[in-house]
């Protein structure tokens, strides 16, 4: 989506507000997710993005997925992932990680040469991983916790931490900054790619709609899981405070029929913690 | 739907928009194979001593071709994707200590009866979600990851990606727990999201304002809604 001045102050101001609240409200709401103490501001904006996106983005990238055949669609695609790539690589530096980085400013050498500027992604046929990295991950490999969720206007799901580094940092790492000078070029830019994401997620919205009952927080906790692999390069460590796995709901497996006689009701606050290997 | 732009969700670089979006559609790419490799695998004949991740290699790798080559399948036909789940996958798989674990507390408090309805309608949600996914199925290989287990453990990660010439592997987890002198999946990751863990709040979420009954009321209601043929399902 682009990104009109407009709605990055929004965001900021939102940024500047949601870390306001984190000092006063704490880190658990009356009876919410302790991970999303703004549940009802939160809601709120995604309602208004959903609403947005059903009005303006949705219709036009139908549009564009009718209108322009699907190889043209693919090279639009290409081009601005190894535009994205350099910015990885630079993060992949930051992260202390020179051999990934170089791999990915490698893939964007290969890819502007052989790959026609980027339109078509040679270096994924010859096997050079992509992969994806930004400054919020960069920030969570340094230690900087992630606060919490956070939903931005127009941009979707983030925490404080991700919607800080992406107002502050990602934005202007952004190689289309750097591309030209011309706002009204970036600004078409910024919407072609916009449309060609958009156009990108038609079957996940679909898969998204059949698998949750509730969409906002399906797509809060997936979120918030996939970024923190995302962090650990898909190795994230068990969290300490997590009881998924838990034997305490089970009573009856191995057991059958015992549980009458157990008095634990399920919600006690510090349940027995499997050990995992 | 071609599977080259499908799969380029999963990879596409997009950290200013809807990430929610770009999340499912790599679950979604990654469902065919989590059905393959994921949901479960039985235990047919094998070695008794067969190693978790070495189960998985072999069903996962059966599963991928057994896929590929059945056009009903890719199609998205639920008799014989049900079939192949039933044969191939739930063998491996103890869905009862997966739905237990995703409904919590409320796996208490259900009877036999909503714990059975439960399990029914939690399957079926899955595999409605992660059928569309399957018609991509072709040229993939599974990769296994280093097992980091100590010697006698009883519950592992396998860890694991699915490799697809010219783009992004996809991260494939399992939670296998022993069972007898044989392996169980209770949980699947796709690209960083455990099935256990996400379910978990949606059904507490559920089951606090409707109840267990309400909870598979809800379940039933959206398989009714999105079942076959009602569009939701990809192509």
């Amino acid at each position: 989506m682009s990104a009109p001045p407009i709605a990055r102050t929004a965001a900021a101001a939102l940024l500047a507000l949601a870390l306001a609240g984190c000092a006063t409200t704490g880190a658990d709401g009356q009876g919410g997710v302790a991970s999303d103490p703004f549940e009802p501001f939160n809601r709120s904006v995604y309602s208004f993005n959903d609403a947005l996106d059903r009005a303006v983005l949705k219709p036009v990238a139908k549009g564009y997925e009718r209108v322009v055949p699907e190889p043209a669609r693919d090279m639009v695609g290409n081009f601005f992932g190894n535009l994205a790539d350099i910015w990885t690589g630079v993060n992949q530096l930051l992260q202390g990680k020179p051999g990934a980085g170089f791999s990915d400013f490698w893939r964007v050498a290969i890819n502007t040469t052989f790959g026609f500027g980027g339109i078509a992604d040679v270096a994924s046929l010859m096997g050079i991983e992509k992969h994806d990295e930004d400054f919020g991950q960069t920030l969570g490999v340094w230690g900087v916790p992630s606060g919490p969720y956070l939903v931005l206007p127009f941009f979707g799901p983030s925490t404080v931490r991700d919607g800080a580094a992406f107002a502050a940092v990602d934005f202007w790492g952004d190689p289309i900054v750097e591309m030209t000078s011309s706002h009204g070029r970036r600004n078409n830019a910024y919407v072609l790619r916009a449309i060609d994401r958009r156009a990108r997620l038609f079957q996940a919205e679909s898969l998204l709609e059949g698998a949750a009952l509730d969409k906002y927080s399906f797509t809060r906790d997936a979120w918030l899981q996939r970024r923190r692999n995302q962090v650990y390069d898909g190795d994230p460590p068990p969290l300490d405070d997590e009881c998924a796995y838990c034997d305490e709901y089970l009573d009856d497996e191995d057991d059958a029929g015992a549980q009458a006689t157990d008095d634990r009701t399920g919600d006690a606050p510090n349940p027995p913690v499997n050990e995992r290997p | 739907m071609n599977e080259h732009r499908r799969f380029r969700l999963a990879e596409t670089r997009a950290p200013h928009l809807p990430l929610r979006r770009r999340l499912m559609s790599a679950a979604l790419a990654a469902g065919a194979l989590a059905l393959g490799a994921g949901l479960g695998f039985a235990p047919a004949p094998v070695l008794a001593e067969e190693s978790p991740d070495a189960l998985i290699e072999r069903v996962g790798n059966e599963l991928i071709r057994l896929i590929a080559d059945d056009e009903a399948i890719k199609r998205g036909d639920m008799g014989a994707i049900n079939r192949l789940v039933d044969e191939k996958v739930m063998p491996y798989v103890n869905f009862e200590r997966m739905t237990a674990l995703s409904a919590g507390r409320w796996w208490r408090e259900a009877t036999p009866e909503q714990r059975k309805q439960l399990m029914t309608e939690f399957r079926n949600m899955l595999l409605r979600t992660y059928s569309g996914a399957l018609e991509q199925v072709g040229n993939q290989t599974l990769r296994m990851k280093p097992l980091r287990a100590q010697p006698g453990a009883t519950d592992v990660i396998v860890r694991s990606e699915i490799v697809q010439p010219g783009r992004e592997p996809i991260q494939l987890d399992y939670r296998m727990h022993k069972v007898g002198d044989g392996w169980k999946i209770y949980d699947l990751n796709i690209l960083g999201i455990w099935i256990v863990e996400t379910y978990r709040s949606q059904f507490n979420q559920e089951a606090q304002r409707t109840g267990v009954d309400g909870l598979i009321r809800s379940l039933a209601d959206k398989n009714r809604e999105f079942g076959p043929g009602k569009g939701s399902q990809g192509t």
